[in-house]
Formats: C-alpha cells, structure tokens, sequence
C-alpha cells in the first residue's frame, strides 16, 4: 500500500505534470474533446490594436448589460393591457385606472429595490447598443472591412443593427404609458399606409384594430424572446466569420495582406476586452444613477384619446419621425383606393430604399470598381474619396432628417415660425447629401496631399536633469499607428524547451494515466 | 532539478521604451502597478458601499453610484494592466488563403451536381411531387397561422359608432347641455355608453369646440352641423392618428403635436400646415328639447389615417 500511496504535496504535485491541476483539467478536457490544438490557436489569435476595432466591442458588450438587466426586469414586469386600479406607492397616480403594464412598471421602478437603476441601466444600454453598432459600422464602411471576403458579415451586421432598432422600439412600448402609446398608435397607421397588404398586416399584428387587447404581449414575447434570440444567433455568426476570416488591419510597416499584426487573444485582448466589459458597465451604471431617462410615472398612462406634447421618440427613430413631419401630404386616391403617400414613402419607402442601398453596397462596388480581389488591408478613408463622400452624403441627410424630428422644438427655441423651419429643412434634407458628398470629395483630395495624415503628431518628451534642468527632446514628428522600428513576431511559446517544441510540431504525444 | 528550472521564459519587455505612448510604463512599471493596485483597492470599497446601500435601501443614485464606479475602476485598472504591463508586441499571424485547390473544388462541384443531380433527374416525377407537397404544406400552414392572429379588416376602419341621436358625453358619461360650455372652450367626448370602452375611445373620439354663441356652418352643405357655435370634429388626426390635442384659440386652430398638422376649425377643419392630407371628418351636431347636444348623423366618412381600401 505504502508504494503507491502519494504522500506528499509535493509528490502529487510531480503525479499532475508540470502545469499542475490545470494542465490536468486541460488533458482531460482533450482527451475527449480534443481541445489543444484549437485552443492553442484560440489563444494565439492576433487582435489588431487600432482603437477602431474596439467600437464592435462596446456593442457586443451593451447587449451584455441589456440581457442581464433584461431578465432582472422580466421578474417583475406584467405583459397584461388588462386595466386595474392602482394602488401602489407612487402617490400622484393613486386612484387611476392604469392597465396592469404600466401599473408594474410603476412598482418595478418605486418599490421594488433597484428597480429604477435597472430600468434606466435598460434604457441607456439600449441607446449605447444602437449607437456603437451604427459608429462600428461606420468603420467597416468607410475603412472598406466590408469588401471581399467578408461581404456576408456585412449584411448579418445591417440584419442585427434593424433588429436592435426593432428591439428598442418594441422594449419602449412596453410600459405602456402616454409616450410609447402614441408611438405604437403611429407605428399602427404606418404599416396601415402599405398599399394593399397594409391593413391585413395591421390587424394580424395587434389582433383588430388598434389599441385591441393582445400587442402589448405580443410586443412582450417578441422583445424579450425572440428577437434577442435571433441576435444572439447573429452575433454568433458575426463572431464566428470574424474569426474564420481573421481581422483586417490597416496598413503598415509589417503589416500585408497575408499576416495579421496585434496581440495576442490570450491573456492581452482578453485583459483588455474584459476591462472593456467592465467600463461599458460602469458607464452604463452611471448614467443609470445620475442621467433620468424615460420618466414614464410623469408621462402618465396611455390613454387613447389624450397626446402629451413635445413627444419625441428615442434617438434612433428621429430620423423616421424627421421625414414624417416635413413630407408634404400627398395622398394619392383613384379607382376607389388610397395610398397615402405621405406616409408610404417617409416611413416605408425611405427606410427601405436606405436599407436596401446598404445590403446591395458591397455588390454594387464591386462592379462599379471592377474589383473582385480579397481585401484584408483596409482602406484610408481619404484614400477612397468616392465611397468616403457617399457615405458622408447619406450620413449628412440622415443627420438632417433627425433634426427636423425637432421642428416644433427648434421653432420655439429660435422664435422663427414652424413654417419656415419646415421650408428650411426640407432644403436641408434635400441638399445635404449633395453637398456633404461635395465636401467630403475635396477634403479626400486635399487631405491625400498632406504629409503624415495618417499618422498621430506625438509629444515632445520633457526631461529633468540631475542639475534640476527641464530639457525637451522633439519626439520623431508624425509616427504611424503602429510600433514604430519593431518587428512582429510570432506569438511566442511561453516554455520553448525542446520537448515541447517537439512534441507540438510531430503532433505525437503521450498520454500519462 | 526544481520544476522552475525546466521553463525558459521568453524575455519581453512590456510596454516599449520607443513607443513615445508607452513612456510613462516603460519607465516605471512599478509605478504602474501601484496606480492599478490603488484603482482595485479603491473599486472593492466601493463593491463594499454598494452592499451597504442595498442592504439600508438607499436611494437609487446610491446604488447606481457605487456600482457603477465600481465597475469603472475595475475596468480601468484591468485596461491598464493589459495595455502597459503585459507582454507588449507587436506579434504577428499568418493568414492562409480559404480557397481550395482545383482539384479539390472540382470534386466538391461535381459531388454536388452529379451526385445530387443524377438522382433528382433520374426520378424527376418524385422530385416535383415532394416539391409541391412541401410547397402545399407550407401555404396551408401559413392560413390558419395568419388567420388566427387577427380578424380581417372588412370595412372596421371605415366606420364609428356615431349614430343619428347619440348623445355626445364626456370620459365620465356626462352629457352636455347648451350652456354648458362657454366660448373658446374646448372636450373631448364620445358617443353615450361607449364612454368607458378603450376601442372606441380610439375610434370615435370626438373634439367638440364652441366657437360662437349663435349656429356656426363650417362650410357650404354643413348649414345646421353647428346649434348655437358648438362644433365637432373627429379627433383621430387624418395623418397618423395622434389625437388632435391642442387648441389654438388666437388662430381658430386644431394643432396636432405629433407632426403638426393644423386644421381650421372655422373652415371645415381643412388643413392649412402639416403633412395631414385631409380634413378632420366633422360630426353633424344637434340639441334636444332641453338644450342637450347630440349627434345629427353618423360621420359622413372614414375617420383617422388613410388606408389601401379608403375609399
Ligand atoms: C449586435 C450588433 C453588433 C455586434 C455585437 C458587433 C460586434 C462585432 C465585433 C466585436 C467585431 C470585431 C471587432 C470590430 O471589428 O469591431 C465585429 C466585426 C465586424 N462587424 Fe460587427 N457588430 C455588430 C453590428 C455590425 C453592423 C451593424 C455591421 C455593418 C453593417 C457590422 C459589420 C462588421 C464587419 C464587416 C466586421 C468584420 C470587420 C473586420 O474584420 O475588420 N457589425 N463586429
Ligand atoms: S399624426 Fe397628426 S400630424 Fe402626424
């Protein structure tokens, strides 16, 4: 007995090899699922280190803090229209007969603990998830990520941006108060204007005509299921291709169409993307505690027939709510049927033809350029003047389709009447694709002729001699963005004793039991 | 022999003394690490706090406050430590081509076509069949699932409850008598003992306005729509269906604050600004024997946003 018993620490530390209960666990693990080789690759993944790979991130991350403060919500929210009478510890709405949506978004927010941060963490990763994808995606465009061989990450990107859209529309419905009523009210009458289908579409989707008594659960199940189901998926697949496909870089010293220069997944990406979950985090706590948003207890309940004013939908709507106001009322009526054009071509036409445009960008440059090579390097955007200044184009009448959302706000506020600010904006509208495509063009050309546009003008290094001197040395001027002078080189093994260095390369390895 | 001795490290500096970003680490790792190590002291405190402040039920900002500036130094500290006291590179991979030798796609297409191919045109009767099957399947499934989520419209759109005799009442079921309302002022009502119903607090909502103090016609073919100045207007604007809310008494305006569409109450409700298309349907009006105000008729047409099937 005595001879095989393992007696000391030590001994069992030598019984386990030389990474200990780890390298065990890891052993197991690839006896049965053949784990090392992937993994080691897994480990070796090089991630570029440009700060604009980092915009992805925060939005993989919001979705994060949205599903963990998702579910803590879903305990205490009620998808019912049914109307009660509350009683709750918010005193101003005592005595009301509220539906039971509101009536439990009320508690979750007064007296349920932490119920308001939750909600209002909610809410802002909401904003942020929406606002990362749509400055991410402005680095895939404009940097041309997009092109061969990743155009399919492309358009799962454009799918999870009108996803995340739809999912922050739904999810603002459901308190049911005066502000997100109306909005399913004018949501209702857009798809009404589809010619033809438009009604029958209405009437599948909120079970009669409007309010009816079923969207709110139907808007439920759809916010909190399945749509974040069907993003989860995507995101696996985005994720999946980015790895098959390995990332893009810019160009550099070192840097070519057939490497990829960066760190290491292992342990400096993962050290530095969990910071980046923690700060996402962090700054969504923050503006949870310190920045209100969507105050619905002073909105009131929905109540079809009363309108609170100045109502404006979340960011990512404006632009929809800008081409509804200063589109002129053009309804079309003959043979007995109505289009109403004035709010078939703002609300569903425009999105349509913008969204469209996106998924077809990578084919249609591709024959417009002729250009059926595998692009790994990305562009400068400067260095693609043509796709830079169409893309500034459509960006400028988005942003100018926003700001008309405020029309009536901007009226008061500049003391002029809404008709001229609606005169002025439909110019605006229509003129700024053109002249931000115009600009944009020239400020390509002119920037290719600067020396070192490219690169970041770096401080001068200040220095103290032991004589109490301040000395200051010129660093080198312009520096690409990337290590200057040093040479990438293979991650490396951290243990290059031969025996591993053999046992890897033959792939022969023995198995100690 | 020790098991420290069998490892050779591969000797990397971390941050990169030539890296003019890196100049502050480079330098003084060890400082470095003690600002980390302060930022993580620092964050379980606050981790401490947040505890404390659930524990007491302190007020939301608390909560929020600890939190999140806990998760922020956290992140910061751990951002830091991979940026500046990790194995700096830069390290490099290699990226091999996806496409296949010609061989092996020409095989690949020729499983596919031939293979495949061979078997559906061998039998090409079982393969329309099983396509029109699955085909059938799929367009039957598809009718019940649809036809259950929701009636069909028929004409639910065109019409409102509003009848001939039907006394026009506030949310509370109050009617309203003739001196009741004095001039300029403005309510929202519906028609009797539909008061209470949420479909047709939508549908049939109403704003009734007095405007003067003797009959008001709005427009020609509307001469007794309007006893003693009160005069109705479906409230459902003709754009997209926010009720027509604000009054603007100076202007004899109907505002809607959704887009802003403005509808003259004077003239037929017609719109004068605003992306609504159509007027406000008005609600032909009359008085009982005792000064009650009720309807005259129904609406004349549809009311709310337009439709495929408007007529
Ligand atoms: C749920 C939303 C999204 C998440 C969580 C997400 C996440 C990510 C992450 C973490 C990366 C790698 C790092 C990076 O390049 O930033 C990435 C790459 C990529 N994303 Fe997204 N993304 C989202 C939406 C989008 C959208 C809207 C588009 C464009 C329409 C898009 C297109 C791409 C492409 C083409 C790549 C590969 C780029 C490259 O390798 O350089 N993504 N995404
Ligand atoms: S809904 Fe009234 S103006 Fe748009």
């Amino acid at each position: 007995m005595s001879d095989v018993a393992i007696n000391t620490k030590r001994e069992k530390k030598a019984q386990l090899g030389r990474y200990g209960k780890v390298g065990h666990v890891l052993n197991e693990m690839d006896d049965r699922l053949g784990v090392a080789k992937g993994g080691k690759t897994f480990m070796d993944k090089i991630f570029p280190d440009h700060w604009s790979f980092m915009l992805g991130e925060i939005a993989l991350y919001s979705f994060v803090i949205l599903m963990l403060t998702g579910i803590f919500l879903t305990l205490y929210y009620v998808p019912s229209q049914a109307v009660v009478l509350y009683k709750g510890s918010y005193l101003p709405l005592h005595g009301l007969h509220v539906t039971e949506a509101y009536a439990s978004s009320i508690n979750l927010t007064f007296a349920v603990r932490g119920g308001l941060l939750m909600r209002q963490m909610h809410h802002w990763a909401c904003d942020i998830f929406v606002g990362s994808i749509v400055v991410h995606m402005c680095r895939v465009f404009f940097t041309g990520a997009f092109r061969k061989p990743r155009e399919l990450n492309w358009s799962i990107g454009l799918t999870l941006l009108t996803l995340a859209i739809v999912n922050g529309f739904l999810g603002y419905s459901l308190p049911d108060d005066l502000v997100s009523g109306t909005g399913i009210r004018i949501a209702y009458s857009i798809i009404l204007s589809i010619p033809v289908v438009g009604t029958h579409v209405a009437f599948w989707l909120f079970g009669g005509n409007f309010p009816g008594t079923v969207i709110i659960s139907r808007f439920y199940i759809l916010h909190v299921l399945i749509i974040p189901l069907v993003i989860l998926g995507l995101v696996g697949g985005h994720l999946g291709l980015l790895v098959r496909q390995k990332h893009t870089q810019f160009k550099g010293e070192g840097r070519t169409e057939k490497n990829v220069v960066g760190s290491p997944m292992f342990p400096i990406f993962m050290a530095k993307t969990t910071g980046f979950l923690l700060l996402v985090g962090g700054v969504t706590a923050l503006l949870g505690a310190f920045a209100q948003i969507n105050p619905i207890w002073q909105f009131g309940p929905y109540d079809p027939e009363k309108i609170s004013y100045a109502v404006q939908p979340d960011w990512y709507m404006g632009f929809l709510d800008g081409a509804l106001r200063i589109f002129p009322a053009w309804s079309f009526h003959s043979f007995g049927y109505t289009i109403p054009l004035e709010v078939t071509i703002p609300a569903v036409v425009f999105p349509g033809i913008v969204f469209t445009l996106g998924y077809l960008w990578p084919t249609l440059e591709r024959k417009y350029t002729k250009d059926n090579e595998l692009h790994n390097l990305l562009d400068f955007p400067r260095d693609r003047p043509k796709r830079t200044a169409a893309g500034a184009g459509i960006l400028s009448m988005l942003f100018m389709l926003f700001i008309a959302s405020s029309t009536d706000v901007i009226a008061n506020f500049m003391h002029i009447s809404l008709n001229e600010v609606l005169l002025i904006m439909r110019v605006l509208v229509i003129i700024s694709p053109f002249v931000g495509y115009i600009v944009t063009y020239y400020i390509c050309k002119e920037l290719q002729g600067v020396d070192g546009a490219s690169q970041r003008k770096t401080p001068n290094i200040v220095t103290r001699t032991a004589t109490g001197e301040y000395v200051a040395v010129a660093a080198p001027k312009n520096v690409n963005d990337q290590h200057v002078e040093l040479e990438a080189v293979p991650v490396p093994n951290y243990v290059t004793s031969d025996e591993v260095v053999e046992a890897t390369t033959s792939g022969v390895r023995t198995v100690e039991r | 022999m020790s098991e420290h001795e069998h490892r050779t490290p591969v000797v990397f500096s971390t941050a990169h003394e030539n890296d003019p970003h890196m100049q502050p680490a480079a330098n003084n790792p060890d400082g470095m690490e003690r600002r980390i190590a302060l930022l993580f002291v620092v964050a379980f405190l606050l981790i401490v706090a947040f505890g404390y402040c659930y524990w007491v039920n302190a007020k939301a900002w608390t909560l929020g406050a600890t939190m999140g500036g806990a998760l922020f130094l956290l992140g910061v500290g751990l951002v830091a430590w991979g940026k500046y006291l990790m194995p700096k590179g830069p390290f490099v991979e290699e990226r091999h081509d996806f496409a296949s030798s010609d061989e092996e796609r020409e095989a690949f297409a020729a499983t596919i076509v031939e293979r495949g191919g061979g078997v559906v045109k061998r039998r090409p009767v079982l393969g329309g069949l099983l396509g029109a099957g699955l085909g059938a399947f799929s367009i039957a499934a598809l009718f019940p699932l649809l036809g259950s989520l929701g009636p069909r419209p028929k004409d639910t759109l065109d019409k409102t409850d509003w009848k001939a005799g039907d006394y026009l009442v506030d949310i509370t079921g109050r009617r309203y008598n003739v001196n009741d309302m004095a001039i300029g002022s403005i309510l929202t009502v519906f028609p009797e003992g539909k008061n209470d119903d949420p479909q047709a607090q939508n549908q049939d909502q109403v704003v009734l306005i007095r405007i003067s103090d003797s009959d008001f016609t709005t427009q020609k073919g509307r001469e007794n729509w309007g006893p003693s100045g009160y005069v109705a207007y479906s409230k459902l604007c003709t754009h997209l269906g926010c009720p027509v809310g604000l009054y603007e008494k100076k202007l004899q305006m109907l505002v809607c604050p959704c887009h802003q569409s403005m509808f003259d109450v004077r003239n037929g409700a017609i719109p004068n600004f605003g992306p609504a298309p159509r007027p406000l349907p008005q609600l032909p009006l009359k008085l009982d024997a005792n000064g009650y105000i009720l309807a005259r008729d129904g609406f004349n047409q549809p009311v709310g946003p337009g439709y495929w099937e408007r007529k």
